[in-house]
């Protein structure tokens, strides 16, 4: 049952009311009901683009933050890749002072608003939580990423967020490679020691994954846009529509344009395929492909956006992760009627975040699991109608444990179809490496780093999805972080 | 922003204009190209091969034909007027060698393109033969920076206003039956061209390099848009490209590939020519 924003606004304002000015022993904190996220309703949200998740209340805000134990463990920061002091901020929450929440939360963390939204807390800060290990139910935890998304979006509303204090100038300068999160977390932790930081983006927009990728309806674009306008304010500039390796070489950075450090943060951007019979046929797309028509280039809104979407009625999108379900999601308010999700394991298996798999099934994406793809037939056109699986069963634990999927035999089935998204992953793109003689990348084509995020080469340091394959904002910006700290040092010397 | 800095009509629906660009006017190479975009918020990014680059000036000189909603509002761009976004050089720039005698085919405004290309075959010491074809007279763009260029320069029209009556394929037979046949050809134009282009050398066993221009938003790898089948392998053109074997290439997927978007192109066009009768 979908409960509305007002219902659950509430039920948390009756429930602070009753808790108010008592004071909580661990049972009577455990006894507090976990607060839900509003959301729009499932039926209207599958047709506009405006974010799913409404955003706790100050009430449940409170409610939420006062059902942590405040236990003497905190397993939930080391679950955190950044390690906020969480049971801190949750305490300041719980009492009211947000301000102060939000501050404890930026002495980590540059990007608390986006973080918020799109970390996989179930599987960093909240699986280790001693709640939800004391109410045996992991989907019991604190609801620590809500408490965080409310905290800076009322700072960022309120217009308080204050430019963070930069130190006179070095005369250093320092080039930033792409502006997602990885990036944009150096750019402001070395601008704040006073060097000159320029941000080199290859498309029109910065922001990276978090514009192009994620779509609007999980991270409105104005958040993005707001954290870049900071960095601008701090003085950094930005040179968009500008791609290294091809506009100008990292050794051209160095050598001629006076750049003292480097940093490549240039993200996991090269779509896998499937490599099955098909998959150049009309109407197949990688999600990095269909995800950046409709939110980098605006295809959704077809009135103004010169950019066409590809019309589809019935989607199969490939794949289980977060960027399966916004692909998935995303072609079901473009107009498609049925929207099958193909994924060869099961659901426990699919790394993408509950809430995600949650928000796709109550949209009407139909989950297909134990299923593979493994051809995709077009019509006379090379337009796609069909798509040939096969089922699969789980078989016995592995090495690692987890019950890897095995094929049924002779299990084939055809679906009708007239478009494929395929999300399998993103290998690291070559563009640098190619470029750039002498920067050493693994097997992979990931650069290869040592513990302060310093590649092969002097002065060039690296992070992000570029380094650890596709992973998360908050691992990127963890490894921006310890670049940064890493550039100022080197700087300093 | 890149400014226009200067802008000629060359017939009803072909415009070479020259772009501010200047870091992209000192790197790019011959084979290269650029993603321009009209409109920072809602314009779609188009790639178009570069024509020809002065360094000094710090300016890239591009020939489009009004095709789409893009190239038809940049048409109607004047000098002085800017373009918001162009990305460049991008993708492999062609491999220049000594080889003997190259014929460069251009069909179209692939003429523009294949500027550069033959520009650097001559210079590295190759007998250089151009066919430049076009429907009629009025599509033939640079003949005369390619006649400065050609040891041989043969036109072809479909219509016979210009050269010889005949398609690109007739001129480029008759020099690989010639002894000693050529030793490469580089053939740019329509996907069709290519493709015919490409099966008139194969039995000769010519070389042959064709540029192709498919559907592209990003243009670094990281889209996968503009994939095509060579030598039943994926290849992106955007970075493995433009350049590829013509013998290799899966011409009628990339031809079927390139009107996934027709309809609403048709649209576009239109409706840009509605616009124009109205005012």
């Amino acid at each position: 049952m979908h409960k509305t924003s007002e219902t659950l606004y509430s039920e948390a304002a009756a429930t602070l009311a009753a808790l108010k000015d008592k004071t909580l022993t661990p049972k009577d904190r455990m006894a507090i009901p976990a607060q839900e996220m509003p959301t729009q309703d499932p039926h209207v949200r599958c047709h506009n683009m405006t974010e799913v998740a409404l955003g706790y209340s100050a009430e449940q805000a409170r409610v939420e933050s006062m059902r942590c134990l405040q236990c003497k463990t905190a397993p939930c920061i080391s679950g955190c890749p950044v390690g906020i002091r969480i049971p801190d901020f949750l305490k300041a929450a719980a009492e009211g002072r947000f301000d102060e929440a939000v501050g404890i939360i930026c002495e980590n963390s540059l990007l608390p608003a986006v973080c918020g939204r799109v970390c996989p807390q179930e599987t960093q800060c909240q699986a280790p939580c001693t709640l939800g290990k004391a109410l045996k139910n992991p989907e019991l935890s604190v609801s620590i990423g809500r408490v965080e998304r409310y905290v800076a979006d009322l700072q960022r509303e309120s217009g308080k967020q204050e430019m963070p204090a930069i130190k006179p100038a070095t005369g250093k300068r320092v080039a930033v490679i792409g502006s997602g999160p990885a990036s944009v977390t150096v750019a402001a932790d070395v601008r704040r020691e006073g060097h000159e930081v320029v941000i080199f983006e290859a498309f029109h927009k910065p922001g990276g994954v978090l514009v192009y990728g994620i779509p609007e309806f999980r991270l409105p674009k104005a958040i993005v846009q707001k954290e870049i306008d900071t960095l601008t304010a701090m003085g950094v500039k930005l040179e968009t529509n500008f791609v290294v390796g091809r506009t100008r070489k990292i050794k051209d950075l160095m050598e001629q344009d006076g750049f003292d450090a480097v940093f490549v943060g240039t993200g996991a951007g090269l779509p896998k395929f499937m490599n099955i019979p098909g998959e150049n046929l009309v109407g197949v797309f990688s999600a990095n492909e269909y995800l950046t028509r409709s939110n980098l280039m605006k295809a959704y809104d077809s009135a103004r956006a010169h950019t066409p979407m590809y019309q589809a009625k019935r989607v199969a999108v490939l794949g289980g992760g977060n960027v399966a379900m916004d692909a998935a999601r995303t072609a079901l308010r473009l107009g498609a009627e049925e929207v099958h999700l193909i994924y060869r394991r099961t659901e426990k298996e699919m790394p993408a975040r509950i809430e995600e798999v949650a928000h796709a099934k109550e949209e009407g994406v139909q989950f297909h699991l134990l299923q593979n793809a493994v051809r995709i037939l077009g019509d006379e056109n090379d337009c796609v109608k069909q798509i040939e699986c096969l089922r699969y069963e789980l078989g016995e634990p592995d090495a690692s444990g987890r019950r890897s999927p095995v094929e049924i035999k002779g299990s084939e089935f055809l679906m009708d179809i007239d478009s494929v998204i395929v999300a399998i992953g993103n290998g690291s793109n070559p563009l640098i490496s190619q470029t750039t003689s002498g920067l050493t990348v693994n097997k992979w084509g990931n650069i290869i780093v040592d513990e302060t995020g310093l590649s092969s080469l002097p002065g060039i340091y690296a992070g992000g999805d570029i380094v650890l394959g596709a992973a998360t904002v908050i691992l990127a910006m963890g490894e921006g972080r310890r670049a940064a700290a890493s550039i100022n040092s080197y700087l300093a010397k | 922003m890149y400014k226009i800095v200067s802008k000629k009509q060359l017939s009803a629906e072909v415009f070479r204009m020259e772009l501010e660009a200047p870091l992209i006017a000192r790197e790019r190479k011959p084979g290269q190209f650029i993603i321009l975009q009209i409109d920072n918020d809602v314009g779609e990014r188009i790639p178009l091969t570069i024509a020809d680059a002065d360094p000094e000036k710090g300016t890239i000189t591009i020939i489009f034909q009004t095709v789409g909603r893009t190239t038809h509002v940049l048409a109607d761009k004047q000098v002085g007027d800017s373009v918001p976004a162009l990305l460049g050089p991008l993708g492999q720039p062609t491999h220049i060698a000594k080889v003997g005698h190259v014929v460069c085919v251009g069909g179209g405004i692939g003429v523009a393109p294949m500027h550069p290309i033959a520009q650097a075959m001559k210079a590295a010491g190759n007998k250089v033969t151009i066919i430049m074809g076009a429907r009629n007279k009025s599509l033939l763009v640079m003949e005369e920076e390619m006649r400065k260029i050609a040891d041989e320069l043969i036109i072809v029209t479909d219509d016979g206003s210009a050269g010889r009556k005949a398609l690109v394929t007739v001129p480029l037979k008759e020099l690989c039956e010639q002894t000693p046949k050529p030793d490469m050809a580089v053939i740019i134009g329509p996907p069709i061209m290519m493709k015919f282009g490409a099966e008139t050398t194969r039995p000769y066993g010519v070389p042959t390099v064709v540029s192709l221009n498919t559907i592209m938003i990003d243009g670094t790898g990281m889209c996968g848009g503009c994939r095509v089948t060579v030598g039943g392998k994926t290849k992106f053109v955007c970075v493995d490209g433009p350049e590829f074997d013509g013998h290799l290439v899966d011409f009628d997927n990339m031809m079927k590939r390139l009107r996934a978007y027709k309809t609403r192109e048709d649209a576009d066009h239109n409706d840009h020519h509605c616009k124009i009768g109205l005012t």
